[in-house]
């Protein structure tokens, strides 16, 4: 596989007043050009800080990094912040959970989108102009020529989304990071911002990774799913293999959770019980297993390694499902 | 849809609130008005939990406030208990309110960052002067303890210690602590994983189901309401489009935009994505709603009756109310 993207044994940890926070450990992922991979999990499974350790961020003083970041044959890690930012726009970009916060408030939304076309292509100040009229048009915002002279705070969310969208495609990259971008949306918003992501996928050749806590979003929108918990990747595959064959129990119980529009009116959810470990204490055996409902005695000492599957199923399981105990 | 009518209405006489012709507009300055809430009515049976939904500015949240007089509407009846709350003098609407209680969307944002859980909690009972500092005291842990947070670990920490679930089980414990009969939760989950919304509605369903307490469940996701309600209302610009059981709405949804919404719900399996009709564009500014029918403006079916003439709420099949010049039968 040419990889664009390649993430090999990463661990990200950071100081705090409690300890080491250990929030990604151990990871492997390799993103081929034009592929879509989902990372998925709960709030502080670690799903941001790896996105953004992916990007090469997080190089603080408080950080510890090893392992290593490869992006499109360039060693991330072993780069400065300026280095890293170069491929910023160009090589990757990214948008955020939350547009208004993303969006400088005190500056027009034209000038925003031509910022990054000026410093990175070089343009002129009105070739950059007319280069955002038509990237606006690309992400169907309706009238785009009015909203140049826009503020953000005269948008609405989904329209903020798209302009992010737009800032994030201007200079052509390669990949996309997309944090959790339609959590703070309507769900019908939330439909409309995903199909323009996966129609500027198509057009585009952009590689994807679409960050989010909902297997739901995740389903058809990425090739693949990468699953989260507790700063580790728990399960990996093709995404219809996942969805066909789980052998997570973390993944099956967080599909569970799911309110779904096809659950019988009236019938109790099932949620997951409990909540994350402490990230300070990482402890021994499966991080999951004091939530696990297939839980052994085994589970609780012995820590899982990453299993393949014959296909390149990744799992992290002592007693996958579909196994006999 | 987005229509009028009264015949979804419940005459019986196990009405616990009765919300008539509700009006709530926002001025602008000179000639500009949000019409947030056009003319309104619905009512909630004793034990009933009315789940609410739509999108952002379809006055879901204006609604739910204008029941507690939190702005006082402009116009209509909120009978709660037999006692008009728009009529009540000040200091009668003061107590009237223990028996309605809110829960916010944020459930870090609406707790206050200075006091301790213990405080939060007795905060309410202290008020209203529910028994000695002894049974306070009790009556916390024992609220605690029933939304599942283990009180003698929680009691002395502050909201910011906590996430976002076992906030919002704060925010439920504290709503709970003055016995009340009714509920109003305005997006009590959507500012929450998807793993732990599932924890809350269960709890509230707990909750219900011990208190007997009925429920106003506003959000915008169909999804969500779906486990937890006994009726659903659907709203769009100030006006309802739809009211039915649960079982009915998602199965035949009569109105168009029901169908959009559910629609644009995602679905957590590769092989069963739908592609169609999704809800384009966004609704229309609610300080100029569009004449006639308030959704027509997104509605594939909508033809010039539509401009004319607002649609009224009709049953079109048992229990299931639509207001649609075209129904979808």
């Amino acid at each position: 596989m040419n990889s664009l993207l390649s993430i090999k044994d990463l661990n990200v940890s950071f100081d705090t007043p409690r300890g080491m926070l250990e929030a990604v450990r151990n990871v492997d992922i390799e993103i081929a050009a034009g592929m879509s991979v989902g990372i998925v999990g709960e709030s502080g499974s670690g799903k941001t800080v790896l996105s953004r350790a992916a990007m090469g961020l997080l190089q603080g003083s408080n950080v510890h990094r090893t392992g290593t970041v490869v992006f499109d044959g360039h060693e991330l890690t072993a780069m400065t912040r300026p280095e890293v930012r170069s491929h910023f726009g160009t090589g990757m970009a990214m948008i955020f959970q939350d547009p208004m916060t993303a969006l400088n408030p005190v500056r027009r939304i034209g000038a925003q989108i031509s910022e990054s076309l000026i410093f990175r292509l070089g343009m002129s100040k009105k070739d950059a102009l007319k280069r955002s009229l038509e990237l606006l048009q690309l992400v169907r915002i309706p009238d785009a020529k009015s909203m140049l002279r826009k503020f953000p705070y005269q948008l609405s969310g989904g329209m903020r989304q798209r302009v992010m969208i737009a800032i994030a495609i201007s200079c052509n990259p390669k990949l996309l990071f997309a944090d959790e971008p339609t959590t703070a949306l309507d769900v019908t918003v939330q439909a409309q911002i995903l199909q323009l992501l996966r129609e500027l996928r198509e057009d585009l050749g952009m590689a994807m990774v679409l960050v989010t806590h909902d297997l739901g979003v995740v389903a058809g929108n990425t090739d693949y799913v990468a699953v989260m918990y507790a700063g580790q990747v728990v399960e990996f595959s093709p995404t219809t293999k996942l969805f066909a064959d789980m052998r997570m129990p973390y993944t099956e119980a967080l599909l569970e959770s799911i309110p779904k529009i096809d659950h019988p009116a009236g019938k109790r959810l099932l949620a997951i019980a409990g909540r994350l470990p402490d990230p300070t204490d990482r402890g021994s055996g499966c991080s999951f297993a004091p939530r696990c409902r297939y839980s052994q005695a085994k589970c609780l000492e012995e820590s899982p390694t990453l299993k393949t599957d014959p296909d390149g199923h990744l799992y992290r399981c002592l007693f996958p499902i579909g196994e006999a105990l | 849809m987005a229509g009028s009518g009264i015949a979804h209405m419940r005459n019986s006489t196990d009405v616990v609130l009765t919300v008539r012709d509700l009006v709530v507009e926002f001025r602008l300055g000179k000639d500009r008005v949000v019409r947030a809430v056009s003319g309104l009515s619905f009512d909630v049976v004793k034990g009933e939990v009315l789940a609410i939904v739509g999108e952002s500015g379809c006055g879901k949240t204006t609604l739910g406030r204008a029941i507690l007089q939190l702005p006082p509407p402009n116009s209509g009846e909120v009978i709660f208990e037999g006692t008009d709350l728009t009529q009540l003098p000040k200091e009668n609407l003061r107590s009237a309110r223990t028996a309605i209680q809110m829960i916010f969307q944020d459930p870090i944002s609406s707790l206050d960052p200075r006091m301790t859980v213990k405080q939060l909690i007795d905060e309410p009972l202290e008020i209203w002067q529910r028994g000695d500092e002894q049974e306070r005291s009790v009556r916390i842990n024992e609220l605690l303890n029933n939304v599942g947070l283990d009180s003698e670990l929680v009691l002395d920490r502050h909201a910011y210690e906590f996430s976002g679930g076992q906030c919002q089980r704060i925010s439920i414990a504290r709503a709970l602590a003055l016995d009340p009969r009714m509920l109003i939760c305005d997006e009590p989950v959507s500012a929450l994983d998807v793993s732990i919304q599932a924890q809350i509605i269960n709890l509230l369903q707990d909750m219900h189901d011990r208190y007997g307490l009925s429920i106003i469940f506003i959000s915008h996701d169909l999804a969500v309401v779906k486990a937890i309600s006994n009726r659903v209302m659907v709203m769009y610009l100030g006006k309802i489009c739809e009211v039915a059981p649960p079982e009915i709405l998602y199965a035949k949804p009569a109105h168009h935009y029901t169908r959009a919404l559910l629609n644009s719900v995602p679905i957590p399996d590769p092989t069963r994505q739908t592609r169609t009709e999704l809800l384009q564009g966004e609704p229309p500014s609610p300080m100029n709603p569009p004449t006639g029918c308030r959704f027509r403006t997104r509605c594939a079916a909508s033809s010039v009756l539509c401009t004319q003439e607002e649609p009224q709420l009709r049953e079109v099949s048992p229990g299931q109310f639509v207001a649609c010049h075209h129904p979808i039968i």
